[in-house]
């Protein structure tokens, strides 16, 4: 019966999945058993009682032993599966001691983890494989809620309070996290990505910011230049947001057209938009505002690495 | 016992009166100023049906939208982000509020209700007629706010979302506020009706179990919606004056606002589905032709119903951030809802058993409650079970869990009650043969719909979202086309109903040979309702022949 769990379950990613498939099977047995019970008898009474002219009915009011059969059992069977739920409820609620601790901030509409050595990154969660990883949650505006589907839990996240949410990974590879409260217009599109990485892998991850990047200045790949690893970042750290590329206006200045020329700032003097302006507006995001926009952009300082902020320069420069 | 449905020729066994409520006065006035509960009823009616109508369109829309994941339709995007908000906002408001809240008690139940207990109209009628008026107040006050800007908190308008967002917010909820009064008015002439204007010789255990039903729902509307009332003016105070109630950035609490909601909210699901209860109730012996299984077990289980309503709105909540202690009680309370909803099937297919089963219209949707109700409640138990809701909270899983009980059950009940007094409100029979077809296609139509949401959601795909990950897009469509057969039957329904307005009137007295008190009036029933004080001979749905009863 593998296939039917796989059939409606996503992958698993923890022991804790396994467990909540298995629960989540048995319940689908038993309502099958149940839905049955209720559906032959309807349908079969149906044709077995179906309309004869002139047939007297039976004048049955009540049987009180039937009665009390169908009020006991149930009930004895929701208690017995109350307290199944509270089993793996208590798993759930109550995170190993040992558990590494990632800071997660929401907000309209990204995702920033922070990790117990300080280095951050938006919308691309790292956790070493076989350990449990403890996340505590805040948001900046509205409610999120922090849903990852193959390791089977969620929870929200509240302004103004910390939540917590627990698990333990143990499958290499990638994953979805996704954001299941409600929280308006980039609702659907907040979703970051969830590597699960070996030992080795998280220490070098943490130490660089992950390893795609080599691929993008090594010149091998043609279809790979620092250009492509700018635009990578444009589209995961959160920079599509407020930043269009095709000269629309968003929350922020449109990155199309704007390397090289001078733009007006909010304060009536000018700057040129050049290497030295791009990396500042990354790192010190309100010290010089274009004219027309709210100081609004957070900074990217310890959010992006050397690599990364190159990267996004020579995207910016590519586009003309 | 032969009821020949189709031939004019059987009118009952009295010729029809000339004179009907329908007749008995002309003109836009008569209806304006009426104080007759029939023609308050039919009113009510005709206003959630244009909502139901309303709120259908938006939801073809949201499921249109859903099709593919880019949301083209002929080469253009059908809705924006934004727009897909505000339309499914809109959907699920005008479903709740207008439609499903009102739809059986204020409008087949103002027209039966009184029948039903052989009384000349509810306690009330001035009070009738205002809380009808407050329920236009309140449409329009919805449609005003919908035609500026709309609003796209969702229909639960959680806080700080709901405080801080764009859109004529605060003019939604004044109209929520307004509908809000118009329900409870409703509630308490019931209350009252069923107290004070029963017939000489009904006791209480002789009361239809329709009433029942309607006498518990109008408990939950009087004792639940001041909460959503006082909850709705908070909100509209911290969006005008920000007195830091919710937002927290000036000290609120946005969780608390969660358990005012759904301490409303959860029991107002039981002021959808006990009506709903309440017709099959009525479905059941009469199509059956049999004696009520366990009358009192049904009555009993309906309060029971109301009482544990009251309870559970912690379910809502169980990854919201309320304590773990509350959410292991919220767990717990929330079985007991399981025992008398189990009670009640089971004493309904108890009446079904060696009854004498003509499959009608309305019975064939009193059958298609049943199958569809289980599945609606046997899905409550995966959410009501702490650990596998953490999984399926917040996805389509619980949508389609929601839809089975509101729509697969209460609109069920409601279109197959609506079939039921159809001959007793018009005076006319509708086309039987089109009438299964229509059931028909709400079957097949509402499984493709929602049974394949069931997958989407265990499958970890959120409620609420506008992009969606291509593996979904299967589900998504067979989802969607399911929409357009359920669409289509519910539109060759109304177009049957309507066309049988069209021909004379040819509907018997008691075309179904059912026992309660609206069946000894004729169809339609005069102003007045009944010629003489009606006096209960024999308790309802007495099937046994008349000598023996004697």
């Amino acid at each position: 019966m593998e296939w039917l769990t796989r059939l409606m379950m996503p992958p698993v990613g923890s022991e804790f999945a396994k467990e909540i498939d298995f629960m989540y099977m048995g319940l689908f047995w038993l309502s099958v058993v149940l839905f049955l019970m209720i559906a032959i008898p309807t349908v079969y009474f149906a044709w077995r009682y179906r309309y004869r002219p002139g047939r007297v009915t039976p004048h049955v009011t009540h049987n009180t032993t039937l009665e009390i059969t169908w009020t006991v059992l149930p009930l004895l069977l929701c208690v017995a599966i109350f307290f199944w739920g509270l089993k793996g409820w208590m798993e759930y609620a109550v995170a190993p001691g040992e558990a590494m601790e990632v800071q997660i901030t929401a907000k309209k509409w990204l995702w920033q983890f922070e990790y117990p050595d300080g280095s951050r990154t938006i919308n691309d969660l790292h956790v070493p494989i076989n350990k449990p990883v403890k996340f505590i949650m805040t948001s900046e505006d509205v409610i999120h809620d922090f849903f990852v589907p193959d390791m089977r839990v969620k929870h929200d996240i509240i302004p103004g309070r910390y939540t917590e949410v627990w698990f333990n990974p143990i499958v290499h590879g990638e994953h979805i996290i996704t954001c299941a409260e409600y929280c308006g217009k980039g609702h659907s599109d907040m979703r970051a990505k969830l590597t699960v990485d070996t030992d080795a892998e998280f220490a070098k991850f943490l130490e660089t910011g992950g390893t795609e990047w080599e691929d993008y200045f090594n010149g091998k790949d043609p279809k790979k230049s620092p250009a492509d690893w700018g635009k990578v970042q444009y589209e995961t750290k959160g920079c599509n947001s407020c930043h269009t590329l095709d000269g629309s206006k968003s929350k922020g200045p449109s990155w199309k057209g704007i390397y090289g020329h001078m733009v007006k700032l909010n304060n009536g003097s000018s700057v040129l938009v050049d290497d030295d302006y791009i990396r500042e507006s990354m790192l010190s995001p309100n010290a010089k505002v274009v004219d027309g926009f709210e100081p609004i952009m957070p900074t990217f300082q310890g959010l992006l690495k050397e690599n990364q902020i190159k990267g996004l320069i020579a995207f910016i420069k590519s586009l003309g | 016992m032969d009821q020949a449905i189709t031939s004019t020729a059987r009118i009952g066994d009295r010729p029809r009166p000339k004179k009907n409520y329908l007749n008995e006065s002309k003109g836009f006035m008569s209806w304006a100023l009426t104080l007759d509960h029939k023609r308050i009823g039919v009113m009510y009616l005709v206003g959630v049906l244009i909502s139901f109508l309303m709120g259908g369109i938006f939801a073809l829309l949201v499921r249109l939208t859903l099709l593919t994941p880019t949301h083209m339709l002929f080469g253009k995007v059908l809705l924006t982000a934004e727009q897909y908000n505000r339309v499914f906002t809109l959907h699920g408001a005008i479903m709740v509020f207008l439609f499903i809240i009102p739809a059986i008690p204020a409008s087949l139940g103002n027209f039966v209700l009184p029948l039903m207990l052989g009384a000349k109209d509810v306690a009330f009628p001035r009070l009738n007629l205002f809380s009808f008026y407050l329920w236009v107040t309140g449409a329009l006050m919805a449609i005003t706010a919908m035609v500026f800007g709309a609003v796209d908190t969702g229909w639960t308008f959680y806080t700080p979302y709901s405080t801080t967002t764009d859109g004529p917010v605060t003019l939604m909820t004044a109209a929520v506020f307004v509908l809000g009064f118009s329900s409870i008015f409703t509630g308490l002439n019931f209350i009252a009706t069923t107290h004070k204007l029963r017939a000489p010789g009904m006791g209480w255990f002789d009361l239809p179990l329709f009433i029942w039903g309607i006498y518990s729902t109008a408990i939950i509307q009087v004792l639940a919606t001041p909460v959503l009332g006082i909850t709705l003016v908070l909100l509209m105070l911290e969006r005008t004056f920000g007195i830091g109630i919710f937002d927290p950035r000036i000290g609120g609490d946005p969780v608390l606002f969660q358990h005012f909601f759904w301490f409303y909210s959860h029991p107002a699901v039981y002021i959808m589905i006990l009506p709903g209860m309440a017709i099959i109730s009525e479905l059941i012996p009469t199509f059956s032709q049999k004696t009520m299984f366990g009358y009192r077990a049904i009555a009993y289980s309906s309060v029971s119903l109301a009482l544990v309503s009251f309870i559970v709105w912690g379910h809502h909540m169980f990854v919201a951030g309320q304590s773990q202690l509350a959410t292991v009680v919220f767990s717990a309370l929330t079985f007991l809802v399981a025992i008398p909803s189990g009670v009640k099937v089971f004493n309904w297919l108890g009446t079904m058993y060696q009854g004498n089963i003509k499959l009608d219209t309305p019975m064939l949707y009193a059958m298609s409650f049943l199958v569809l109700f289980a599945i609606g409640g046997l899905t409550g138990i995966f959410l009501g079970t702490l650990a596998t809701d953490v999984h399926l909270t917040d996805t389509y899983f619980v949508v389609a869990h929601f839809h089975y009980v509101m729509m697969g059950s209460t609109v069920t009940a409601f279109i197959g009650g609506l079939h039921y007094w159809w001959p007793k409100m018009t005076g006319r029979m509708y086309s039987e043969a089109w009438g299964r077809v229509g059931c028909l296609l709400w079957n097949i139509g509402f499984n493709m719909t929602f049974l394949t949401q069931f997958f989407l959601g265990s499958k970890g795909m959120p409620r609420r979202y506008y992009n969606y990950l291509d593996q979904f897009q299967p589900l998504h469509a067979f989802s969607t086309v399911g929409s357009w057969i359920l669409g289509l039957g519910l539109f060759i329904t109304a177009a049957y109903l309507l066309a049988s307005l069209r021909k004379p009137m040819d509907a018997p007295d008691n075309p179904w040979n059912g026992t309660t008190l609206e069946w000894k009036t004729s169809s339609p029933p005069i102003m007045h309702n009944f010629e003489d004080q009606p006096v209960l001979e024999r308790e309802p749905y007495d099937y046994r022949p008349v000598a023996v009863a004697k």
